[in-house]
């Protein structure tokens, strides 16, 4: 047998302070009301963070409003490029240590965090950076860096961003980095379990001499959030988070001028056919539902297989499956890391139950979970049906419903039977099927023969109740500019 | 299951008999994305084997090196040396194993046969026209068998690409068929030259058609076209020998061969084999590096690990 | 001899390209005129007419599409004097055709300007397109009853999506006469749907209906109204077109944001290998 040895990236590389208060108007300041931030893989405490109030949060605005009346709106788009290429370059330099600390804080494996997270981070700035100066080309007509005179669009003066905990770094990215080039400035709050890479991000801002109040971060929970984005002094709300949230937000900024994009929940359907390459489809099954411990908006967690091939790609999938290796998240070798939080695994435990009690049949494979912290084991249901809660619900969770499919347009069915419409994934060799499935499935992103592949050059976002709204590409610029 | 893995071994026993069938079976395997299996590989490469992992990796890894020498300019007193290395890779510490197998030209198979008789060392040959194999067959039976006469108890014969680049298989699988009749006993590793199959599927193909025919093994390349082995190759050679014992119960062996030089190379290749068939594979009967310069990297880097002190080349013999 | 008798028309819905009377049998006396007072049920009807005409539209080509708007506008020219006769001024019949003839451009140019392949870091071909959202429940302004109507109509219509529109309350004959012209101009039935009566009636039932994909509340001109509807549009997170301010000028160059607003972008992945 090979055993591979532990391969534990070292964690010194990161300083964390014991207390963080509020990143506002370019200083941290304390914030009072602290909250332990814990590392999901150990429950150790990893800092206090203070949780913002409506006054912090009124502060974080004023500082936002200011910066964008008096620096950052009359800024010619080529400095504001200047500054963000600055930020790319040191979360390039700073990688590791992102890396290492995002890992920490969330759980995730610091094989994607290194791999996946961080130059995603990077060259989301990097993208975004070179926007500032060309918006006029965008697409959306005049100079929009115009102030204040003619129709010309313009940008919105103060965006409230609202992330989750999933991707806690690449989130800010997609969120401040098209705010600060169309020439926003924002108030972010990052996840309550997820704050401390945002905060590293505050000090990278200061190390880049950004102008004070550009960036604002105000950590907190849901009473954070809703005094953020239902204070009146903010032009533009951008939440990224589940489908019930997003909807108390569209409830809250009726009738107000706030331009509004969601980035919210999903149920994708993976579509294996007979003719798909076997190989690369239960690759594409496995990194569609087990990336990031499955806490994702866009994760293929309905398994549509055509049913003359299902027994089959059951078979690999479970061999495939047998051979992700779970556990420290600081492990070079760990494909699965830690459930986010307590919370998260009750949820998790709770509607995988349900598909048992459903009917539903239930298979991990051997896996030993660490006693402390928070884990699942990767988990495939087979038998489940449309009707069942796990084909229905986001489990946001290392689980997989599996369903069968006869033909084409059962598949197409099934896929858009749902009121999520995030993404979607086609596996075919036969290229005029997938063209034809992909003109009708109802998902903003598919991904035919790959699966949760990103790039800021390419727009994301959803159908239906998946929120509306695009990050990534041109397409992203719009949510940030008066058009 | 077992129902399925009896009846569909019947089935791909005849399949050799009728072009037809061996096309129509050899199309109907599944696609490779290229894409997707150049990711994969690439992942498994980023997997981080230290300390005592590495140690039992090099000593594995040193165990499948197929010693390699295949040059017009090799003479008895090469490979002799080479044979003597074989054996004993470090002279200065007994507990190093000796090597998979020597692999040399037919001529050159009597000399290294005497240094390695009854060492447990295995002795291959190369055949059937090595590397082009654009020779009659019955001068490409007659490689084999001299070789074999002479000592080899391993052949790695070529397989026809002009021949399965046109699209006839029966020929190809015909010609893999002789040669193993003329093997007697000896092993027969069956090489697809994969790269100049150029895609994946061509090489899932022509792995699915060598042990169709009856190879014991499956290797990637001569060593003596530009691209030699890769890991998404070895990968999709991984994925059809797995493949190809859940239908039909035989195990094949897999030896990726050429431009493997570093005990990094090396350890990815046996992360992917772990990882793709299992330790089932974890052997040298079952898994061989065809090379040459990667040995004296295992060797320094097992130093490394058993005294703490990078060694340099000078400390480790050139044959 | 004696003076002819004329016939009148009786002003009904537009619903699935027929033209019902209101299934609750009311009409309200409007432009001296009984015209028909659209229920609640009224209103899901039509919905049901708009989510049954959606696979057909948005599957149609983009050709077909701009072709078939582009009758609208022939239609229209040849029914002017009706309209000036409805009392809609010349210039506002005259503007409300040629949009009906720019928007009918866009249908297959949209999609070139607002999509387009992306360059992203990796070996895969990357495509973003953009789709119709589905159905879309219009408010259409008060004033100008025709060319708000056509100006919120066509820009939802012309990339595929099909509407439920809720006509100028003050003012429907028009919205009805327009009807008739969409009747004729080979635009399936249940493609545009026309309610006339209460927009606090029918407008609620839209804006809190699971089946409708987006509402543009351009013609609401009580914002507290407004502010309502688009709490119950939270509900499925439709996509919302605020009111337009009272100031706004429908005889100006639109611009592509109509269009754009009622649009899903689709990003398609596929590696690109051998």
């Amino acid at each position: 047998m090979f055993e591979y040895a532990p391969a534990p990236e070292s964690r010194a590389i990161v300083d964390i302070r014991p207390t963080y208060g509020l990143f506002i108007n370019g200083e941290f300041v304390d914030g009072g009301d602290p909250h332990k931030s814990i590392n999901p893989a150990t429950e150790e405490v990893l800092a206090e963070v203070s949780w913002a109030d409506a006054a912090d949060v009124d502060r974080a605005v004023r500082a936002a409003r200011e910066a964008y009346d008096r620096v950052w709106g009359p800024m010619p788009g080529r400095d504001r490029a200047k500054y963000l290429f600055r930020i790319a370059r040191l979360i390039q330099e700073r990688s590791r240590e992102l890396a290492v600390l995002e890992s920490l804080d969330n759980g995730k494996p610091i094989r994607e965090s290194r791999d996946v997270d961080l130059p995603l981070v990077a060259a989301h700035f990097f993208y975004y950076a070179g926007w500032a100066d060309k918006l006029e080309y965008a697409g959306f007509g005049g100079r929009p860096t115009s102030q204040h005179s003619g129709p010309q669009p313009r940008p919105l003066g103060v965006a409230a961003q609202v992330i989750p905990w999933n991707f806690p770094l690449l989130m800010l990215a997609w969120k401040i980095a098209p705010a600060l080039a169309a020439g926003n400035t924002v108030v972010l709050k990052p996840a309550e379990t997820t704050p401390l890479t945002a905060l590293l991000f505050a000090e990278i801002c200061q190390q880049a001499d950004l102008p004070a109040g550009v960036v604002n971060i105000v950590t907190g929970a849901g009473e954070t959030g809703r005094a953020l984005v239902e204070h009146p002094g903010v032009d533009k709300v951008a939440f990224t988070g589940s489908t019930e949230v997003g909807r108390a937000i569209a409830r809250a900024v009726a009738g107000t001028r706030k331009k509004l994009t969601l980035e919210l929940g999903g149920k994708a359907a993976n579509i294996v056919f007979d003719d798909a390459p076997v190989d690369q489809a239960v690759e594409g099954i496995v990194n569609g539902i087990f990336f990031n411990q499955g806490h994702v908006c866009c994760a293929g967690s309905r398994l549509l297989v055509q049913e003359s091939v299902a027994d089959r790609v059951l078979e690999s999938l479970k061999r495939r499956m047998a051979q992700l290796r779970v556990g420290d998240p600081l492990d070079k070798n760990t494909d699965i890391g830690a459930i986010n939080s307590a919370a998260q695994l009750a949820r998790i435990r709770e509607i995988s139950d349900s598909g048992s009690a459903e009917g539903a049949e239930r298979w991990s494979p051997p896996c030993e979970l660490p006693e402390r912290g928070f884990w699942f084991a990767p988990t495939v249901f087979t038998g489940v049906t449309q009707a069942h809660r796990i084909a229905r619900e986001e489990i946001f969770g290392p689980v997989l419903s599996v369903l069968t499919f006869r033909t084409p347009a059962e598949a197409v069915e099934k896929a858009n039977n749902t009121p999520y419409g995030l993404s979607a994934g086609i596996w075919t060799d036969k290229g005029s099927r997938i063209l034809w499935l992909a003109d009708r499935l109802r998902a903003g992103v598919v991904w035919a023969n790959t699966f949760n592949k990103f790039d800021p050059t390419s727009p994301f976002g959803g159908y239906k109740e998946s929120g509306y709204g695009r990050e990534g590409g041109r397409h992203g610029l719009e949510g940030y500019l008066n058009v | 299951m077992t129902a399925t893995a009896t009846s569909a071994r019947s089935d791909l026993s005849e399949l050799g008999r009728s072009e037809t069938a061996l096309r129509t079976f050899l199309h109907g395997l599944p696609g490779v994305d290229q894409v997707g299996a150049e990711q994969r590989a690439a992942q498994l490469g980023t997997r981080s084997i230290k300390t005592t992992a590495k140690a039992q990796a090099i000593d594995l890894a040193i165990r499948m090196v197929d010693l390699t020498t295949l040059e017009g300019a090799d003479t008895p007193g090469k490979v002799r040396a080479l044979a003597a290395k074989a054996l004993r890779p470090d002279p200065a510490d007994p507990s190093c194993p000796h090597v998979g197998a020597v692999c040399v030209y037919p001529a050159m198979v009597p000399h290294v046969a005497e240094v390695l008789r009854g060492s447990g060392v295995h002795l291959a040959s190369v055949a059937t026209a090595f590397p082009s194999g654009q020779a009659p067959l019955e001068i490409k039976l007659a490689d084999t068998r001299a070789a074999v006469e002479a000592g080899a108890d391993e052949i790695d014969m070529v397989i026809n690409r002009g021949a399965f680049l046109a699209g006839r298989y029966s020929e190809v699988h015909d010609e893999i068929v002789a040669t193993k009749d003329a093997c007697g006993d000896a092993h027969l590793k069956v090489i697809l030259e994969t790269g100049e199959l150029a895609t994946y599927d061509n090489v899932r193909r022509a792995s699915w058609l060598a042990m169709l025919a009856g190879g014991d093994f499956i290797k990637t390349s001569t060593g003596k076209v530009p691209v030699a082995a890769t890991l998404p190759v070895t990968l999709v050679m991984l994925e059809a020998v797995r493949d190809f014992r859940a239908a039909t119960g035989r195990q094949v062996g897999v030896k990726p061969a050429g431009g493997i030089k570093t005990t990094k190379d090396a350890i990815k290749y046996l992360v992917m084999v772990n990882e793709t068939v299992g330790a089932d594979w974890l052997d040298p009967d079952w898994f061989r590096f065809g090379a040459s310069s990667l040995l004296n990297d295992l060797l320094m880097q097992r130093t490394k690990l058993t005294t703490g002190v990078y060694p340099g080349p000078d400390y480790f013999t050139l044959d | 001899m004696s003076e002819r008798v004329a016939v009148r028309k009786t002003y009904k819905l537009f619903i699935g390209g027929k033209f019902p009377r209101s299934e609750s049998g009311r009409s309200y006396l409007v432009q001296d005129t009984n015209v028909s007072l659209a229920s609640r049920k009224d209103a899901r009807d039509a919905v049901v007419a708009a989510r049954a005409a959606v696979p057909g539209w948005a599957g149609a080509t983009a050709y077909n599409r701009g072709q078939i708007l582009y009758r609208v506008a022939e239609m229209l020219e040849g029914r002017r004097e009706q309209f000036v006769a409805l009392g809609v001024p010349a210039d506002e019949v005259d503007a409300a055709i040629d949009r009906w003839v720019w928007y009918a451009g866009w249908s297959d140019k949209l999609p070139q300007v607002y999509g387009g392949a992306n360059p992203v870091a990796g070996p895969y071909f990357n495509l973003s397109a953009p789709e119709p959202t589905g159905v879309v429940a219009v408010v259409a302004p008060q004033s100008p009853a025709l060319l708000g109507l056509v100006s919120v109509v066509a820009p939802a219509i012309v990339t595929g999506n099909t509407v439920v529109a809720a006509a100028s309350p003050s003012a429907p004959l028009a919205a009805v006469t327009l009807a008739e012209v969409l009747a004729t101009s080979d635009l399936p039935g249940g493609v545009v749907n026309i309610l006339t009566g209460r927009i606090t009636e029918t407008v609620p039932t839209l804006a809190n209906h699971l089946d409708v994909n987006a509402i543009d509340l351009t013609g609401v001109t009580d914002a507290d109204l407004a502010t309502d509807l688009e709490v119950g549009a939270a509900q499925n997170l439709k996509r919302v077109l605020r009111p337009a301010p009272a100031d706004h000028d429908w005889f100006a160059d639109p611009g592509i944001t109509r269009m754009t607003a009622l649009l899903e972008t689709k990003t398609v992945w596929h590696p690109k290998g051998t």
